[in-house]
């Protein structure tokens, strides 16, 4: 029973530890994507993001100040990105490529200006973003283990699911979020009604490059506290897997992001058992229930209409 | 007016690709204003000839915290003490980034070429095999010591594996102890085969829980797995597991239980939590070749680096070590040096080793 308890615990420690980073640049690539801007550089900022926040919680020693810098250095590409198509009309896929491979590029040359080296120093304990009611739960029990687990987890953590509600009430509940969707349905349209579809798109983009550098900076601050050029490594991808997964809902690619944390928790959860499976086997876990859930249990994903093509004004 | 903006934004992005595609040149510039300093060093004391040393890194890089990092600070240590020594490197970025670099080194006639790695062995071959009198060196991999012109850099890691071993068995108080490899190999292996050797000849009481985590760079994973070990009881985890044990440091800091480094002193990862670190002396390697080249003693084949020349050691960071773990080390060490205890090296001979079985 207690190895039960033990177990269904770890599980879901580490799908909290997996899902924060995922999810932020989940909500983020939302954001974008229905309002007509594909943005495959998620990733990119995800990475400006990580090295930012670091860098700033190094220096000042302020865990939040770090946090937003990180969100504020991805919404500088958002915007690099928005000019790039928004403005431009340049090509989506295209913008969002090169920025995946400027920003690690600018992260990197700027930590070796910095810090004289690719990584940046390790973060004090203070500087780091905290855990919350790590003293509340102590360890000992199967029961009190079980709860320190879930519950004696980063702020980050928390935060990441207060915003998915922020996020849901902006989409679904205001005007805002209304004119949004239209952009990214029917921007001529929208235009006929007398919305800005450039604007919106616009800040769509930005707070999408916010929202991914935010992810960054929880997977520097919080699970790791360095940044390394390997610090992101293909979760940009995954989160913006998990939106199609969640048919461009905020909500659906919650569910993605916390299905492929749970996986890959479950794989650590075997690795460690006394199971004899193969460490490859395992490995592939996550990926393979992703694409069986993708295909057995997901229906046709609605695509917004407008999604990827640039709008030109008409005269 | 856009046009304007068009054109600013199209230059601004040139420029920072610019300053993305120099990050290597960066670093080769610092290397060559070092050598310059060198070599004028050298100049001013006329001691004779300069002995060009270069050093190929993996895709680690030269700040890894690790070998390719180690290496480049021990020849950078040896350019300060002997001005007769020139020393350069090369960062590799890709795999395919190793037959340039090791080429560019052969190109501006340097006499010897050191690569970090066993990643580099195919490129070390062909290179060594082109230019027969070209003089290499590879760390941590022996396939090239048929050749004539290759010295193979080994590291003895299961006897630093299993000091830490010994650390770990006297430190815990719970009887368990945790072990994260980053990969299962016949040379990863040796790592968790030495340590769990080790804890049980501190402590014959004590349990290891393993993990393969199958990545270098899955830090989150190495998080996730340390904190089950923690909750099945295991209060001092050791990694042998890259980027993935930066995972694993912080997961124990966040538990208030003892992690255990590896490769370099990992202490600054966590200083009140990093008991000690398994460490190789890659950084004296490097420079006794570099040696060997001046003096003109340079030889082939396999050089051995253990306990006997102080190839492997742990971390010279020990105030969170107790005396007696301490001694104990010491002891460990005497008894490794006159043959009374033998490190297994292989997974058959350890058979609480459980990570091997899987394949």
């Amino acid at each position: 029973m207690d190895n039960v308890i033990n177990t269904v615990g770890i599980i879901i420690y580490a799908t909290l530890l997996y899902t924060p980073p995922l999810l932020f640049a989940a909500m983020g690539s939302c954001f974008s994507e229905v309002s007509g801007v594909v943005n495959i550089g998620i990733e990119g900022m995800m990475t400006i993001g990580a090295f930012t926040g670091a860098t700033v919680a190094h220096f000042t020693g302020n865990p939040w100040l770090g946090f937003i810098c990180g969100g504020l250095a991805g919404m500088a590409f958002g915007l690099l990105h928005g000019v790039a198509t928004v403005q431009f009309g340049a090509d989506q896929t295209i913008s969002g490529t090169a920025i995946n491979f400027l920003a690690p590029g600018v992260a990197i040359v700027t930590a070796k200006a910095i810090f004289n080296s690719s990584d940046t120093i390790p973060l004090e304990p203070t500087s780091k973003i905290p855990t919350l009611f790590s003293d509340v739960f102590t360890s000992g029990t199967a029961w009190s283990n079980f709860m320190k687990n879930i519950f004696s987890t980063y702020a980050s953590t928390y935060l990441v699911f207060v915003v998915l509600i922020l996020v849901w009430f902006v989409f679904y509940k205001t005007r805002f979020g209304l004119r949004m969707r239209a952009c990214g349905e029917h921007p001529l349209a929208c235009q006929s009604l007398g919305i800005d579809v450039q604007r919106t798109r616009m800040i769509c983009v930005c707070i999408s490059g916010f929202m991914a550098g935010l992810g960054g900076a929880c997977m520097t601050m919080a699970t790791t506290n360095q940044f390394r050029p390997t610090s992101i490594v293909g979760q940009g991808f995954i989160a913006i897997a998990a939106v199609i997964f969640g048919k461009f809902r905020p909500q659906g690619a919650m569910l993605g992001c916390l299905l492929f944390g749970m996986c890959s928790g479950l794989r650590v959860v075997i690795g460690t058992s006394s199971l004899n499976i193969s460490a490859q086997l395992i490995s592939m876990i996550p990926y393979v229930v992703t694409v069986i859930v993708l295909i057995l249990f997901v229906g046709k994903s609605h695509v917004p209409a407008a999604n990827g093509k640039p709008f030109v004004k008409a005269k | 007016m856009k046009k304007l903006i068009a054109l600013l934004l199209a230059v601004v992005m040139c420029l920072s690709l610019v300053a993305c595609g120099a990050s290597n040149d960066t670093a080769a510039n610092d290397a060559a204003n070092n050598d310059a300093a060198t070599t004028d060093e050298a100049a001013g004391e006329a001691t004779g000839e300069t002995v060009k040393i270069g050093m190929v890194t993996d895709v680690g890089g030269v700040n890894d915290k690790s070998f390719n990092q180690t290496s480049w600070e021990g020849l950078q240590a040896l350019a300060a003490e002997d001005p007769t020594f020139e020393v350069s490197y090369l960062e590799s970025k890709t795999d395919a980034d190793y037959a340039s670099n090791i080429e560019s080194f052969i190109d501006e006639d340097y006499d010897l070429i050191i690569c970090v790695g066993y990643m580099l062995a195919d490129a070390t071959r062909a290179a060594a095999e082109a230019n027969p009198d070209q003089k290499f060196a590879i760390i941590d991999d022996n396939s090239c010591e048929d050749l004539p012109n290759v010295a193979c850099l080994m590291f003895a890691q299961a006897e630093a594996s299993y000091l830490v071993g010994v650390v770990a068995g006297m430190a815990t108080e719970t009887n368990t102890v945790g072990y994260v490899q980053g990969m299962v190999s016949e040379s990863m292996n040796q790592f968790g085969v030495g340590f769990i050797s080790g804890v049980l000849a501190a402590n014959p009481e004590a349990t290891v829980l393993q993990f393969n985590a199958n990545s270098f760079g899955d830090p989150t994973g190495g998080s996730a797995a340390t904190t089950d070990m923690i909750t099945k009881g295991a209060d001092v985890v050791f990694h042998a597991a890259g980027g993935t044990g930066n995972g694993v440091i912080e997961a124990c800091a966040a538990n208030k239980v003892y992690a255990i480094g590896v490769d370099a002193d990992q202490s600054p990862l966590a200083p009140e939590y990093v008991l000690t670190s398994a460490m190789k002396r890659v950084d004296t390697a490097a420079q006794d070749i570099s040696k060997a080249v001046k003096d003109g003693t340079f030889t082939a084949g396999t050089h051995m680096y253990d306990m006997t020349n102080g190839g492997v050691d742990i971390a010279p960071t020990q105030d969170l070590l107790t005396e007696e773990m301490i001694a104990a080390v010491e002891e460990a060490k005497a008894g490794i040096l006159d043959g009374s205890i033998v490190v297994p090296t292989t997974a058959e001979e350890v058979p609480e080793f459980t990570l091997d079985d899987a394949e």
